[in-house]
């Protein structure tokens, strides 16, 4: 019994384990270096298009494995519209919506194709990818356009200082940033408890205390480590309030919402969703336009991160953004998967890239290392399900 | 005496908690034609199976003599390599390769890597010769009809240097010439000396060619009718068929409350899906009172499932055609949302493929086809969600520990009680049960049948698609005979009898 318990407990943190003995290795190997605040500030901003990237994605591979391969080019694509815009002179308000809009417009285009003509989410995207890199080329005319405003560069998270202004000004520690994290903290407590008294309440079944408290132990003790992290650096860099946007935002819908269910439902058995009276066909349109509009998203967050547009921008973000949600535990298959583990997926994949850097492995090796993770994953996950059956 | 070709003795097959096969014993003379009858599910497939390598040596009990000699096979080649080719009812045709090419697919001419293509179509051109197919071997396998793609897979069993040939319905799908055809051919093919098993449900055929007929009902055999010495009228073969005790399996309905006509369906017709021209359901027209269970009767392929899907909200076929009217008035119910607004539910025959979300907890399960009930505003409220879930477990009396589990691990009769939960929680007036209690155990199918009589003493009305006779002449207060796509024979529970709803059906079949 005691074995079994330890065995389904092991299923199913998987990730967690992983990523908790991947960044023991690093920081071993990088000498402590990794944890450095500084490294753990690159390590959010770095992967910030990741995160925002693998949320789309979730949706996509939800319905059934599917992917979208154009958002490398898409986020290059609108990077470059709305860098060009900039440069002509125009407000820097109307070109985010304008590279919004773009990848919305985009994504429920290839959306139309996939949904309601059928064609396989893999042609289509294909296509896309070739044809948005080629017009990315067209737009930007094969050079640099760069973005010099510096509000758009602070919001979005571009350059050296763009961070949360600090509100108490104390030497080498940002204690806004951790303050926010303690409110965080205490936030995610208030609703765990709430969610539990009222469940307890209404008689419903509820998870054992202890792990619960165990849960929300570490889950604060995480927050505040980061919080605490960044603060010995310069703060919350803005481009993280993105990202918890869209990862609140998208955990939200994926787990409380009718629609976020039909996700699961098309992935799990597309038959039977359709004989339960839900239009399937919209599924998969919500899905693509939704991956276009966060490839907008993460076109602004690009150009902001590395102030110009250029033709060779957003390449292998889609291989990123597949993996992450692999190895996070997304199936091949569709119909499971969740944001919090695609997350777990992109730190993990953040922390490779990263730990591999300061030790210096050659960025060649840094892939193949990538690519083994990635097989290792979609392994693992095949030969569970086979011992579920 | 003629040599003794084949003989199953004692074989028993089990699926998990299902015996399909208990004791049966086959024996086939060399050179006869050998029939195969029983009711769907009574185990004739599964027992070729066994025969064919299927289910390879030592998934089963018994023994298999071939030739004189044991034989343990492992996989299909094994037995094929003896000369025992099964041609199954679905044809395993691919469209898109020649004649020729199918014919030596897995069993291609000339060495490894260099097909001898020449070779190949010679050879088929000498085998279609000997089924008497007029067409070049070069022809795309999708370019000829169903009974020429029957013809084609007796080629291909030939090529395969066949002793002994089991054909699975072979003439399913054929009209009546090509079944004649069909049938001679086989007769022919006995003048040679070859030995075949044919299982079929049409008896007139069977009575046509066969020479000895082996009648399997609930997995084991009845009895061997030999054409030399017994009686085999159909009615004779219909009793070995269905001739079984009716006892308490059923439970009683208090009393019947029938009401008003419900839901009636006028004239619908309904075509295939990919063969656009071929008939599925043709100018069907069935009622349902409140209060009511109607049966639909007939073999597997009589339309039942293709009416029922179509009527609700179009969910097979095209260029559907006809009426519907719910309490009197006219409803179009174009897609499976306006069928649920409708108040109708439909629940499927196949709760794997078409039913649950395997993947996917009890709870979610149960509320997936009225996921608003459960929610404000697109917010799903997860207390009131899973409180409507236990409510229909304990309702149901669905066994699970809890209905967080993942329906995948339920057993077939819980299954089908979350399908039936998912439908209830719809709140229809009208539900089609299609085959109900397909493959779940005899207490499970007591408890569905409580089940029903509790949606009936509500006032709903329900519509029973089964293949099983008995349950249809316990469960339902009328009957609707369904064969090839027509109703032939409507009949009350007072008159109906397993013999009349059979003589239904064969005596409508061409």
């Amino acid at each position: 019994m005691e074995k079994e318990k330890i065995m389904s407990f092991v299923k199913k943190y998987t990730m967690i384990i992983v990523l908790i003995l991947v960044m023991i290795f690093f920081g071993i190997g990088t000498g402590g270096k990794l944890f450095l605040p500084q490294n753990v500030t690159n390590l959010i901003s770095q992967n910030a298009y990741v995160f925002v990237l693998a949320t789309g994605m979730l949706l996509c591979i939800l319905t059934g494995g599917n992917i979208d391969l154009s958002i490398g080019s898409v986020v290059c694509f609108t990077g470059a519209v709305g860098a060009t815009m900039m440069d002509k002179g125009i407000n820097s308000v109307a070109a985010v919506f304008a590279m919004l809009v773009v990848g919305l417009i985009i994504g429920s285009i290839q959306a139309v194709c996939i949904a309601y003509i059928h064609v396989p989410p893999f042609i289509t995207t294909l296509a896309g990818m070739l044809a948005f890199r080629g017009l990315s080329n067209v737009v930007l005319n094969g050079m640099t356009v760069s973005v010099t405003d510096e509000a758009f560069q602070k919001i979005f998270g571009g350059g050296a200082n763009c961070y949360v202004p600090d509100l108490f000004g104390i030497e080498g520690f940002n204690l806004t940033c951790m303050l926010l994290g303690i409110i965080a903290c205490i936030i995610y407590v208030a609703i765990q408890i709430n969610g539990r008294v009222s469940r307890v309440k209404k008689g419903y079944e509820v998870d054992s205390l202890a792990g619960m408290i165990i849960k929300t132990v570490v889950i604060c003790a995480v927050i505040c480590v980061l919080a605490f992290k960044l603060s010995q650096y310069k703060g919350i860099p803005t481009v993280l309030i993105w990202v918890l946007l869209v990862v609140l935002i998208y955990g939200y819908i994926t787990s409380k919402t009718t629609i976020g269910r039909y996700f699961y439902a098309v992935g799990g058995n597309e038959k039977a969703t359709k004989l339960s009276g839900i239009n399937t066909n919209r599924v998969y349109f919500l899905a693509y336009a939704n991956m276009g509009l966060l490839a907008g998203l993460a076109g602004i967050l690009t150009i902001a991160r590395l102030t110009s547009a250029q033709p060779t921008y957003g390449q292998n973000y889609e291989m990123d953004a597949i993996g992450s949600c692999f190895i996070g535990g997304a199936s091949a298959y569709g119909g499971t998967g969740t944001v919090p583990g695609v997350i777990v997926g992109a730190v993990l994949m953040g922390i490779i890239n990263l730990g591999m850097s300061i030790m210096g492995v050659d960025s060649n090796w840094q892939r193949v290392v990538k690519g083994i993770v990635l097989l290792l994953a979609v392994i693992f996950d095949v030969t569970t399900k086979k011992e579920g059956k | 005496m003629a040599k003794v070709l084949l003989e199953m003795k004692n074989i028993t097959k089990t699926f998990p908690g299902v015996k399909a096969l208990d004791n049966v014993n086959l024996k086939v003379e060399e050179g006869e034609i050998h029939a195969l009858v029983g009711e769907n599910g009574a185990g004739k497939s599964t027992l070729m199976n066994v025969l064919s390598g299927i289910y390879p040596y030592g998934t089963y009990e018994g023994d298999i003599v071939y030739d004189g000699q044991v034989c343990k096979f492992n996989k299909i080649k094994d037995s094929e390599e003896k000369g025992i080719v099964i041609i199954h009812q679905e044809l395993a045709l691919i469209p898109y390769m020649t004649i020729g090419e199918n014919m030596f697919l897995g069993n291609e001419r000339g060495k490894k890597f260099a097909i001898n293509w020449n070779e190949t179509h010679g050879l088929s051109e000498k085998y279609l010769k000997m089924v008497g197919l007029k067409e070049s071997s070069r022809t795309l396998i999708k370019d000829i009809g169903t009974g020429k793609q029957q013809l084609v897979e007796i080629a291909k069993a030939l090529a395969k240097n066949a002793k002994l040939l089991i054909l699975d319905e072979p003439t399913a799908s054929l009209n009546e010439t090509d079944s004649k055809a069909l049938l001679d051919l086989l007769l022919k093919f006995k003048q040679e000396g070859m030995t075949s098993i044919i299982i079929s449900h049409k008896l007139n055929e069977i009575a046509y060619c066969a020479d000895k007929i082996t009648v399997i009902r609930d997995g084991s055999t009845i009895e061997t009718l030999d054409k030399n010495k017994d009686d085999i009228s159909e009615d004779r073969i219909i009793k070995g068929m269905v001739g079984r005790d009716l006892t308490d399996r059923f439970p009683k309905r208090a009393e019947k409350h029938i009401g008003d006509i419900n839901m009636e369906i006028k004239d619908w017709t309904v075509y295939h899906p990919i063969y656009t021209e071929r008939k599925v359901v043709d100018k069907v027209s069935i009622n349902v009172r409140k209060g009511e269970v109607v049966g639909i009767s007939g073999l597997m392929g009589a339309g039942r499932t293709e009416l029922a899907m179509s009527v609700f909200g179009h969910s097979y076929g095209t260029n559907i055609s006809g009426r519907v009217f719910i309490n009197g008035k006219e409803v179009h119910m174009k897609s499976v949302g306006d069928a649920i607004k409708n108040k109708l539910a439909y629940v499927t025959e196949d709760r794997k493929g078409n039913g649950l979300v395997l993947s996917n907890s009890i709870k979610i399960n149960t509320t997936m086809a009225n996921l608003g009930a459960v929610s404000s505003h697109t917010v799903i409220n997860r207390d009131k969600e899973y409180a409507v879930a236990v409510d229909y477990k304990e309702k149901l009396k669905t066994k699970c520990p809890s209905v967080e589990q993942n329906v995948g691990n339920l057993s077939g009769g819980n299954q089908q009680k979350v399908l039936l939960a998912k439908w209830m929680f719809t709140d229809p007036d009208v539900l089609i049960l299609d085959e109900p209690t397909r493959g779940i155990d005899v207490g499970a199918k007591y408890e569905i049948y409580c089940i029903i009589n509790q949606l009936i003493a509500d006032g709903k009305s329900v519509i029973m698609i089964s293949s099983e006779l008995p349950e249809v002449l316990g469960m339902c207060d009328r009957i609707y005979v369904m064969n090839e796509g027509r109703i032939v024979g409507e009949v009350t529970a007072e008159e109906a009898s397993q013999e009349v709803i059979m003589s239904h059906i064969l005596k409508s079949s061409k």
